[in-house]
């Protein structure tokens, strides 16, 4: 918990606001459950009541008044304008190249934001432990115009090496994407519980651009497995304030309840 | 003309062992109802083709039925992980499962083909990632108008597919509503097709969000009222979430998964 005079609030609560922050009205955004979800919902009541919100389910333009528990709740289906079959939803809205931004998560990240979400340790025949796989991942992070990263920044997710490449962020560096064919910009910004990284405009490599209100650089560092580059002039994201600890709490008080 | 059966008439005429099945709805009207009749009537080898495997297939892998898995997002959504899918990848219990895995968009793509009866598609995906190197029924291509490289995805057709709707009319038409995932695709691409349903009315309402399967793609029709519980049929019941998260606990152990067999599938009471 971090403190601001009387203004209490978790770290948790800190990465769905400033996820939030960075959404802009009338943004088309393909979202998925979790902190991206919290994060989407809370800026469609804030700054971005415009959002056109995507769930994977074919939930397009949905309007949720509680955090949904899966992706293709019953809330998610009746709030929205319309539901699309999956072919439209990957074929015709993503990977036609519509969506202006992608929210997600990740097990690994690596310096170049690529992401791993398939397995951890030994190799994928017989992996150590296998995780649940790519799902939309790929595809979002090849073809939304950027996406943001949400994840939490300690040893065993930020690593040199990660141990499978399921979606790709900048790969071995600035030339990756166009190489294989990915249009979208690619990750433009991750946000974990100490701060926010952005790539490098010219080597693609993720450089410590913010910090949350009472965190450090030392911080930063210690729990990133690379040598993590810093930029010149870190800046701080405001506090939350008070009405987005509000809505935020608020939010997360309906979760899993139609 | 659709056949009404019974659901294990139904399973037992046309699903046999080492068949490619198909089950699918996207956590909205999963046919879990026909994969407990499976479970029941002990099918084996199968190969099990779904997106998301989700509570139905970790049942099916668990119980011993499935010796291939292809998918493409593998966990208990919004709750964490599926550990009968875990334990068969990571320790072969209670048998070795082959994987083959996918993106969501590169197996809607592999259903696409199926239904449109051509031996392959294209899709912009899997180039760059690690995927693209473990995966079968992948490969890059050339584009023939230009010197773009793309993917390309083989098709699909499973032996079987089973899909939950919310209706059946007299004539064995069928309608769903709601979010409808990939099972126009997979009906299509299917060699045979089971639709297990809410009820039967005598005419379909105009709904928004509706799509209609005719009768001659449906090879066995059943009226089973909560055939997609714990998930949810729009309009008819509610997911059950706790069910959901309480599966977390129920599969962690093999000891209480095979009493939740026992109690919930092979138990007469538990048989409809």
């Amino acid at each position: 918990m971090s403190t601001d005079n009387s203004v209490t609030w978790s770290s948790d609560e800190m990465m769905t606001i400033a996820a939030s922050r960075t959404l802009q009205n009338e943004q088309t955004c393909f979202v998925g459950i979790g902190i991206p979800s919290t994060a989407a919902i809370l800026a469609k009541s804030m700054n971005a009541p415009d959002l056109i919100l995507l769930y994977e389910s074919g939930t397009f333009n949905t309007n949720p008044k509680s955090l949904p528990l899966s992706i293709g709740d019953g809330e998610l289906a009746q709030s929205a304008l319309t539901v699309v079959s999956m072919p439209e939803v990957f074929n015709y809205w993503l990977q036609s190249g519509r969506i202006d931004l992608g929210f997600l998560g990740a097990a690994q990240i690596d310096k170049f934001a690529n992401i791993n979400t398939t397995f951890i340790g030994n190799t994928y025949d017989s992996p150590s432990v296998r995780l649940p796989g790519a799902g939309g991942a790929p595809e979002i992070a090849a073809e939304c115009k950027q996406t943001t990263i949400i994840v939490r920044q300690n040893l065993r997710t930020f690593v040199e090496k990660i141990d499978f490449v399921t979606s790709v962020g900048f790969g071995d560096g600035p030339h990756y994407r166009q190489n294989n064919g990915l249009r979208g910009k690619g990750a433009t910004k991750v946000i974990t519980d100490i701060g926010m990284l952005e790539p490098d405009p010219l080597s693609c490599e993720l450089t410590l651009t913010h910090l949350h209100p009472n965190t450090t650089v030392k911080q930063a560092i210690e729990n990133t497995g690379w040598k993590l580059k810093i930029a010149n002039n870190v800046k701080t994201i405001s506090a939350p304030t008070k009405e987005e600890l509000d809505k935020v709490r608020a939010l997360l008080a309906t979760s899993g309840k139609n | 003309m659709t056949k009404t059966l019974t659901l294990p008439e139904a399973i037992a005429d046309l699903v046999h062992d080492g068949d490619t099945i198909a089950m699918e709805g996207f956590t909205h009207l999963i046919p879990f109802a026909a994969a407990h009749e499976i479970i029941r009537q002990r099918i084996r080898n199968l190969t099990a083709v779904r997106l998301t495997p989700d509570l139905i297939y970790d049942q099916l892998i668990g119980a011993g039925c499935v010796s291939k898995l292809v998918f493409s997002w593998g966990g208990n959504p919004g709750v964490g992980s599926l550990h009968r899918f875990r334990d068969a990848i990571q320790n072969d219990w209670p048998r070795p499962l082959e994987i083959e895995e996918h993106t969501h968009a590169g197996l809607t793509n592999r259903y696409i083909a199926g239904a449109s009866g051509i031996p392959f598609t294209v899709m912009r995906g899997y180039l760059g990632t690690d995927l693209f190197h473990e995966t079968k029924n992948v490969a890059k291509i050339k584009s023939p108008f230009g010197n773009e490289e793309i993917a390309a995805v083989a098709c699909i057709n499973p032996d079987i597919t089973i899909i939950h709707a919310q209706q059946a009319d007299g004539n064995g038409n069928v309608m769903l509503w709601g979010i409808v995932g990939v099972q126009k695709e997979a009906v299509f691409a299917a060699r045979k097709v089971i639709v297990t349903v809410e009820e039967i009315v005598d005419v379909f309402e105009p709904r928004s969000n509706s799509i209609v399967i005719p009768s001659i793609l449906i090879t066995a029709l059943c009226v089973v009222p909560g055939g997609a519980s714990p998930s949810y049929a729009l309009d008819y019941y509610d997911r059950d979430d706790s069910q959901y998260v309480a599966w977390s606990d129920t599969s962690k152990d093999r000891a209480d998964f095979a009493k939740w067999l026992e109690s919930e599938i092979f138990n007469e009471s538990a048989a409809k």
